[in-house]
């Protein structure tokens, strides 16, 4: 304990606090939000604004009017681009209406991903259209390893899980948020296929994470034509 | 290249000047720099306010930093993990072999972590036994050439890729010598499956962390490349490096700073990867670390804290002040001598290695304020600079000849008439003596400036006849 509390005690001493300070009050910053212009809109704006700034990050984007046709579009996807078929699918219950049976020539597993394995397909809490991100859970049903290990990661975002900035995709996750138990063991924003400019500042892809994002919508932001 | 110390700086700085490949190296670096990222901050007209916001985030948690630390380690813990207080170097690197050590680890992945170089940990754990890896790709090929970063997000920016390529091949022996290696898609490729067995293998992840949200006990893991992301989940054990300033009071909080940290760093809007992790496996889990360690280190932090230099306490290693600054342009960070090159090195270095050993780093700056200009966190790093300055003067730490000449000015100084008098004698002097060629070549007493240029002759009056004239004072 000893270092702790001397941290604790220099600390203290150089900011004029003592171990009875207690909490400061809220900083004013606190209570004037600055979220970008740019994610603000009507949800078909927000959409749009969505694919066009993920496809700038260099991810794929691919929509179907509803789950159950998922897997169908996962597979012509896959044989369109000469990837495998084997893919392995989040345990996540909110996949199981994604038409798997329904995608001939899919072979599916639904887990955790482990080396080796080629093609994944998770689900999101939520597209962010400020930059083009989605942000995945690590949970029981969505495992995290699932975005990092495969060539090839497949995210399920629904439009009506699409926001406009990162703290709408957060309050998504605050409603009976205490401590950090309550949150899922990990959150991720993902932008774009994992990528490296180490040598000579040059982008190439694929670098220890997924080599190809495709991001698969379902369904239509509301407004959308 | 080898690091010279920090105390050898100008005959680094001739040598990395010398030196072809780094030079063309870091001419392309700037000349990236100059384009990407007003091109990035240009497309986010509320990129000014978003720093406004970070420095008042960042000044909020300092000034609290020991509500916000204990409230970080009781979400830690309350998440599952632990959390190991260091106050130097020394506790850090023992808590940490000791994590291996109770864990029978042999193998350790790492993410890219500047506090790791900053307590050289790797080759403390490799002393003690350990195999060591680094993953992220710029790393792991220093790691291999026996070399430091020379960028804080760009380590590996002072190497060709010629150069790794020939690296490669010294190290990967398995391989087929002949393979093509010409191309960066080459290396990385290659690098990739390389480092997926190690990911595999390893049975500690060490990280650093981008922020340590007080909240919730998080953990922010920014990368491009997804190996902090393999590195934290593959391996049983999870240990997170951190400095006490790294700590933010809230989940919002650290949005605002991922708003301006890769915007500033690499040009890009974000990284491809942000992760918010918090505690260890749970119930349920199909995958994660068993055991979440975050250590907690000071190592002259709390130092930094209560003197004039709690401004860079800010800093999130962004090294936007390293791109942009000429002097790094013109010798690398390797010329700097410290784990930290270029501004923030100047400022950082002489309070974690003493400013006797480094009181070289501050003096290379021309003041041009180029670092002030692009930092993310406004921290005023020539101001600083000139702090240490004068403590080094004060110390007697710069050259006899450099002091001397300041005194005899400060002599002169404090007497305006004799001092004004004396300028216009000199002014006029030059002048007369310049008057053919307009310029010198060389000077008594002034041989160390006119070595490298030639002093233009001068024109007109001096500044505060002129000043009087101009404003009919």
């Amino acid at each position: 304990m000893s270092d702790r509390s001397d941290i604790l005690a220099r600390v203290r001493g150089a900011t004029g606090r003592t171990e009875n300070s207690g909490p400061p009050p809220a900083p004013a910053y606190a209570n004037h939000p600055l979220i970008p212009e740019r994610a603000r809109g009507t949800p078909a704006d927000l959409a749009a604004r969505f694919i066009d700034m993920a496809t700038e990050a260099g991810a794929t984007v691919d929509r179907v009017g509803s789950l159950a046709e998922t897997g169908i579009a996962v597979a012509r996807w896959l044989r369109n681009n000469d990837l495998p078929d084997d893919i392995v699918v989040a345990p996540d219950t909110s996949l199981d209406a994604a038409g798997w049976n329904e995608a001939a020539g899919l072979s599916v597993r639904r887990g955790a991903a482990s080396d080796g394995d080629k093609v994944t397909v998770n689900s999101s809490v939520a597209g962010i259209a400020e930059t083009g991100t989605v942000m995945v859970a690590g949970t029981p049903g969505t495992p995290y390893t699932l975005n990092f290990l495969p060539d090839t990661h497949i995210v399920v975002v629904h439009a009506d899980d699409i926001v406009g900035g990162y703290e709408d995709a957060w309050a998504k996750l605050r409603p009976g948020l205490e401590t950090g138990r309550d949150l899922p063991r990990t959150v991720t924003l993902i932008t774009g296929p994992s990528r490296s400019s180490d040598i000579e500042r040059i982008v190439t892809v694929g670098v220890h994470g997924p080599l190809r994002l495709h991001i698969l919508l379902v369904g239509q932001a509301n407004g959308e034509e | 290249m080898k690091t010279g110390s920090s105390l050898e700086f100008s005959r680094n700085a001739a040598r990395a000047q010398a030196d072809a490949d780094l030079q063309a190296a870091l001419e392309k670096l700037q000349r990236d720099t100059r384009t990407s990222r007003p091109a990035v901050t240009g497309r986010l007209p509320e990129f000014e306010d978003l720093r406004d916001r970070a420095v008042a985030i960042k000044n909020h948690t300092l000034a609290h930093l020991d509500h916000y630390l204990e409230q970080f380690e009781a979400n830690v813990i309350d998440a599952g993990g632990k959390v190991h207080w260091c106050s130097d170097a020394d506790g850090a690197r023992e808590t940490i072999l000791q994590i291996c050590r109770d864990a029978d680890a042999r193998t350790v992945g790492k993410g890219k972590s500047m506090v790791s170089e900053e307590i050289h940990l790797n080759d403390h754990l490799i002393e003690n036994g350990l195999d060591v890896v680094e993953t992220d790709l710029g790393e792991y090929i220093l790691q291999l050439r026996e070399e430091t970063p020379s960028h804080v997000v760009m380590p590996a920016i002072h190497l060709k890729k010629e150069q790794i390529a020939d690296t490669f091949r010294e190290h990967h022996t398995t391989l087929d010598p002949d393979r093509p290696l010409d191309e960066p898609k080459h290396m990385t490729a290659e690098a990739r499956t390389r480092l997926r067995e190690k990911f595999l293998a390893a049975d500690v992840g060490i990280t650093g962390a981008n922020m340590l949200i007080a909240e919730t006990g998080s953990v922010v893991v920014v990368t491009n490349e997804g190996n902090g992301d393999l590195t934290q989940t593959l391996p049983r054990i999870h240990i997170v490096l951190a400095t006490i300033e790294k700590a933010v009071p809230s989940i919002e909080d650290a949005l605002s700073i991922v708003r301006i940290l890769a915007r500033s760093a690499t040009g890009q809007e974000i990284t491809c990867y942000t992760t918010f992790a918090t505690g260890a496996r749970r119930a349920g889990d199909l995958d994660g670390p068993e055991e979440f360690h975050v250590v907690l280190m000071d190592n002259g932090r709390t130092k930094l804290l209560e003197s004039g230099f709690r401004d860079v306490l800010r800093c999130i290693r962004c090294g936007a002040c390293q791109s942009a600054c000429p002097v790094y342009g013109a010798v690398g960070g390797h010329a700097y001598g410290g784990v930290y090159g270029g501004p923030i090195g100047a400022v950082l270095t002489p309070a974690l290695d003493g400013i006797d050993k480094a009181w070289t780093l501050p003096e290379a700056s021309s003041f041009c304020g180029s670092c002030e200009a692009v930092c993310p966190m406004r921290i005023p790093l020539p101001d600083l600079m000139r702090r240490w300055r004068e403590i080094a003067h004060r110390e007697k730490l710069n050259k006899a000849a450099t002091r001397r000449g300041l005194a005899i000015w400060a002599w002169a100084a404090k007497r305006p008439k004799l001092y004004r008098a004396g300028a216009r004698f000199a002014v006029a002097a030059l002048r007369l003596l310049g008057r053919r060629k307009g310029r010198f070549q060389s000077l008594p007493l002034a041989g160390g400036w006119t070595a490298m240029r030639d002093l233009p002759a001068p024109e007109g009056g001096t500044f505060v006849d002129r000043w009087h004239r101009e404003r009919g004072a």
